[in-house]
Formats: structure tokens, sequence, C-alpha cells
């Protein structure tokens, strides 16, 4: 079987974002990257795959531009086998990601792809929707858990209500969620060894691509302020509050 | 023309909250009709329930066996087919909404604006992006409009006396058989549903275990209000996944959130940013909860819990 991983190069998690003031987006220069958290966990889960001979080989892909092969190098230490890096400097929205990808599914025809249930800086959670939707592949997003026998995934997904369980049949697309697992701590040994491992580059024209219109991004601001909150000094005072509120009635 | 359609939530049995709140940020478009789809196996109550909701002009009501479950595969291919004849769809920005209406947007051939915050044109939305840390205003292209709406950013619309007319539909399209509904694991009881509770009090790792987690259930039983938890609580395996509150839990706006033993990670405070008034407990006069708080208390949670039960008593 053959696991294909998308992954996106996003500021760091750690990172307290800054707002550029003249409102044209947030600032990235001199900020840590890194590998978006939930397409870690996606990663993750295919090493795992693969470590338990359920899978052959995993491939990597990222549609950026030439800074994104610090993570693709990364992904490869974590235990990708090839990465692939679609070049692009332009700011491409998930429509346009999920049909890159879906180009790139067509030449590389993975069995499983994997990828985050959302990128934590446009919080869009669209890209994996879409990519199933365009190749008319069953999807199963929020995923938590899953199994693989005779074909089919069995998977845990973390909706609303609670835990749902689905079966989907290969091939097939999975968004993960947090709690699928936890990703492994790369040792130095992989880093030098992943540098080594070849990253191939493809440029939109070689997939040719027709792109749909994209949303404009107008202005980025900060959120309106919540009016500062005050401390109080003792319990009574709180349940005096409360009383107020109506919560204690 | 601006002819909207909402996709309703539903248990299968009743309405989810989440259609009315997505109702309101359709209204604040001022469209010239205003349809609800409601996509069921036997959906003649729900279809009854969204069709006094104000400002719906008709609902469509699309039994089929096949949509006794909501599987994004199932429900894309027929909300396409009714796609014609609007200019904008709309569905909750829940994990209902989020896992479908991409793959309608894909098959449309359009981008998808994620988590409409407020509407400033019928084709310009603002949208939080960074967890809420930063907003973003959006406009879409030329062509339909597909969209998800923030339910903790609008107010429920109201029912009406008056019901919109309900028309049972028929859809010609192929179901695809490569995806089965197992089961749903629900713990949820007889609380209040979190994202449409008044009150909802929340506990972090800072609570304990699960029997420390109880005291937090019984409270809020007695207040009437739904339960909260922190990612912490529920990775420690002390509360299911579905109490989780924030960036990639549920995002909430009740009157009153009440949290204990909650530090206040960024992506906890994505979740609660919408409250009317966030109290907070916390032993850690440093926690970043208190930020936020609009009343903080550093204090044990259990000695507060203590005071608030016997002032329930007396009441």
């Amino acid at each position: 079987m053959k696991i294909l991983v998308a992954i996106k190069r996003v500021v760091d998690y750690n990172v307290r974002i800054q707002i550029k003031p003249d409102g044209s987006g947030v600032m990235l220069e001199g900020v840590k990257m890194s590998i978006n958290p939930f397409d870690e966990i996606a990663l993750e889960e295919a090493i795992r795959l693969k470590e338990k001979g359920l899978a052959e080989s995993i491939t990597v892909v990222t549609v950026a531009g030439k800074q994104a092969e610090e993570q693709l190098r990364q992904a490869l230490a974590m235990g990708a086998d090839h990465a692939l890096r679609v070049d692009t400097d332009q700011d491409l929205q998930p429509i346009n990601i999920a049909r890159v990808l879906e180009a790139i599914v067509k030449r590389e025809a993975p069995d499983l792809i994997l990828m985050g249930k959302q990128a934590i800086d446009d919080d869009c959670s669209q890209t994996p929707q879409m990519l199933a939707g365009l190749l008319d592949w069953p999807q199963a997003t929020f995923v938590s858990k899953l199994e693989l026998a005779d074909g089919w995934v069995r998977v845990s997904r973390e909706v609303d209500a609670g835990l749902e369980e689905l079966s989907v049949r290969l091939p097939a697309i999975i968004s993960a969620d947090l709690r699928l697992n936890e990703p492994r701590y790369v040792k130095l040994p992989d880093i030098m060894k992943a540098r080594r491992k070849p990253i191939d580059i493809l440029t939109l024209d070689d997939l040719s691509v027709a792109m749909a219109p994209q949303l404009e991004i107008v202005k980025t601001e900060p959120p309106p302020p919540r009016k500062p909150g005050r401390k109080l000094a003792s319990i009574e005072e709180l349940i005096t509050e409360l009383k107020q509120m109506g919560v204690l009635s | 023309m601006t002819k909207l359609l909402v996709i309703a939530e539903h248990d299968g049995e009743v309405l989810n909250p989440s259609t009315a709140r997505t109702l309101a940020c359709a209204r604040a478009l001022e469209p010239e009709a205003l349809d609800v789809a409601v996509f069921a196996s036997e959906g003649e109550d729900i279809a009854a329930a969204a069709a006094r909701l104000q400002g719906v002009s008709r609902v469509l009501l699309i039994n089929h066996p096949a949509n006794q479950h909501p599987l994004a595969c199932v429900l894309a291919p027929q909300v396409v087919s009714l796609a014609a004849g609007y200019s904008h769809i709309f569905a909750p920005g829940t994990t209902f909404g989020r896992d479908f209406l991409p793959r309608v947007a894909a098959l449309l051939g359009v981008p998808q604006i994620t988590d409409i915050m407020t509407v400033r044109d019928p084709f310009t939305f603002d949208r939080p992006i960074y967890a809420g840390n930063a907003v973003t205003t959006v406009k879409a292209p030329e062509g339909k409009v597909v969209a998800t709406v923030r339910p903790a950013s609008f107010k429920p619309v109201e029912e009406m006396p008056q019901a919109a007319p309900v028309e049972a539909m028929h859809l010609d399209v192929q179901i695809p058989e490569h995806t089965r509904f197992e089961k749903l694991h629900s713990e949820k009881g007889d609380r209040p549903d979190l994202q449409s509770a008044r009150i909802v009090v929340s506990g972090g790792r800072g609570v304990g275990g699960k029997e420390d987690f109880e005291r937090i259930f019984r409270l809020a039983d007695r207040l009437g209000a739904a339960v909260g938890a922190s990612r912490a609580a529920v990775d420690a395996g002390v509360v299911p996944n579905e109490l989780q509150v924030g960036q990639t839990g549920k995002i909430i706006a009740p009157e009153v959130y009440i949290a204990f033993g909650i530090s206040g990670a960024i992506q906890h405070l994505a979740g609660i940013k919408d409250a009317g008034t966030i109290v907070a407990v916390n032993t850690d006069p440093d926690a970043p909860i208190f930020e936020v708080a609009d009343l903080g208390l550093v204090a044990d949670w259990k000695e507060v819990v203590e005071a608030m039960e016997k002032a329930v008593d007396e009441a």
C-alpha cells in the first residue's frame, strides 16, 4: 500500500502572531515555521502503519515555495520515504491546493491519503474534503483512531455529538484530529540521513492544473478586544456576582 | 438576486440549534429567498420545525434511507443537485457542516468560506484565523458563495407562529457505497447542549480526575448548565471528547462561562471569546485565563463549588 501525506508549512503553534499594522496580513518574517501540527499527526500515523507492515511507502507532498523544503526534510527525518514539492509562490487557497493534489494523486496513485484536519494558520479545514470530492473518494474527517482491514479502513471520528465510527473503502482520504497519536521526536542521525534523501520538484505547469477563482483577502485585523475584567477578593464576592447574573437561582 | 439555501443540521429527531444560528447569518444578507434543506430518512418533524423559523421561505425535505446519518459523500452530490437555483449555500460551522460543505464547494468549483462571523455585504464576510487571534475580511469571487457559519457569532432566529411551506423532494443522484456508517457513541444525557446552553460550567486539568469532575457535573445539573472541558482534561481521559471547548473542539457563546482549574491555553480561549461573561477560578494567579476573564478569583475550585451549591440551596 502506498500512502500520500500532504503537509503545510505554517507559523509554529507556540508563536504569538503579530498582525501587520497596515492590515495586509500576519508577520511571517523571522518567525519560527513548522509542519502544521495536524499534518504531523497524519504523517506519524502513516509511519506507524508502515512500521506495522501495512504500508510499503510514504510520500510526503507540499505545495509551496522553496522554504517549505525545511518541513519536507523534517518529514523525511520522521520517516517519510519520498518528498515532493509543487513549486509555487502564489498564496493558493484550499480549492486550488485540492486541485494540485488531485493531479499529484493521478501521478502517484496512492491507496490512502492522510492529512491534518485543518491548518492552524487559516483554520479553513477544507482541503481533504475538497480533494475527496474531486476524486470521488470516500472521506473520513477529524479521525482519532483508524484500523485497516481487507481493503477498508474503520475510523473513529471526533464529531460534536461524540465519537462516530465509519468504514471507508480504499482508496480513501483521512484527516487527522489531535488524539490520533502523538508524533515522535526526530533523532539527530535521522536528520542527517534525511539530508541525503532527494526532494522532487514539480511546477504547476508540469501538472497543468486549471486554477479556480479564489477569495480576495481584503484585510486582516486583530479581533475586537474584550473589555478588561476584574479580580475578585473572595468567594463571597463571587457568589454575590453570580447571584446578580441569575446563575444561582 | 440573493437566493440562499441553508442545509439543516439535526440528529434524526430534532433540529440542532446551529440551524437557527445559521439562518440568522443568512438573514443578514437580506435574501429574496431563504430555503432550508432537510436531508433525513424520516424528516417530517424536523422539516416542520425548520418551517417555523424566522425568515424561512420554504423547506425542502429530502427523505432517503441513505440520509439517516449525515455522510459527506452522500450529502454533497445531493446539495450540488439543488445548487442551480441559489446564489449562496450555507451550513453550520459545526463538525456536520465542516465535513460535507467543502466537498460541495469542490464539486461546484468555487472556494469555500469557513466560519463567517460577520456579514459585510452578500459577498464580503469576516472570519477568524489563527485560532481567533486575527480576523480576516474576505470577498467571494463571482459565482456561487459557499460558506459555513460560525454558530457562536449569531443569535438563533426565533420561532414564528406561521410556518413556511414544506416541499418533499426526490433527488436523482448516485449514492456511493464506499462509505458505511457504523455507530455513534454519545455520552450526552439530559444535560443542555454545550453549544446552546445559557450557562456552561467547565473544568480543566486543575480539577483532577474523574471523581473530581463528577462534582462539576453535579453542580452543572443544579444550575441547569452544560459541562465543558479543556483539551488537557479530555487528553487525560477524564471526560469524553465531545465536551472539549476550544479551537479544535467546540466554539461556544453562552451567557455565562465558568472555568474551574483551566489555565487558559490560546487554543482553549479561542473557543470562549464570544461568551457573555467569563468567570475563572484558578489557584494560579498567573494563569493566562485571567487575562480574558471578566471575573477572576484565585481560589480552590472545590471551595467555590461548595459555596455555589450552598447558595443554590438557600435560593
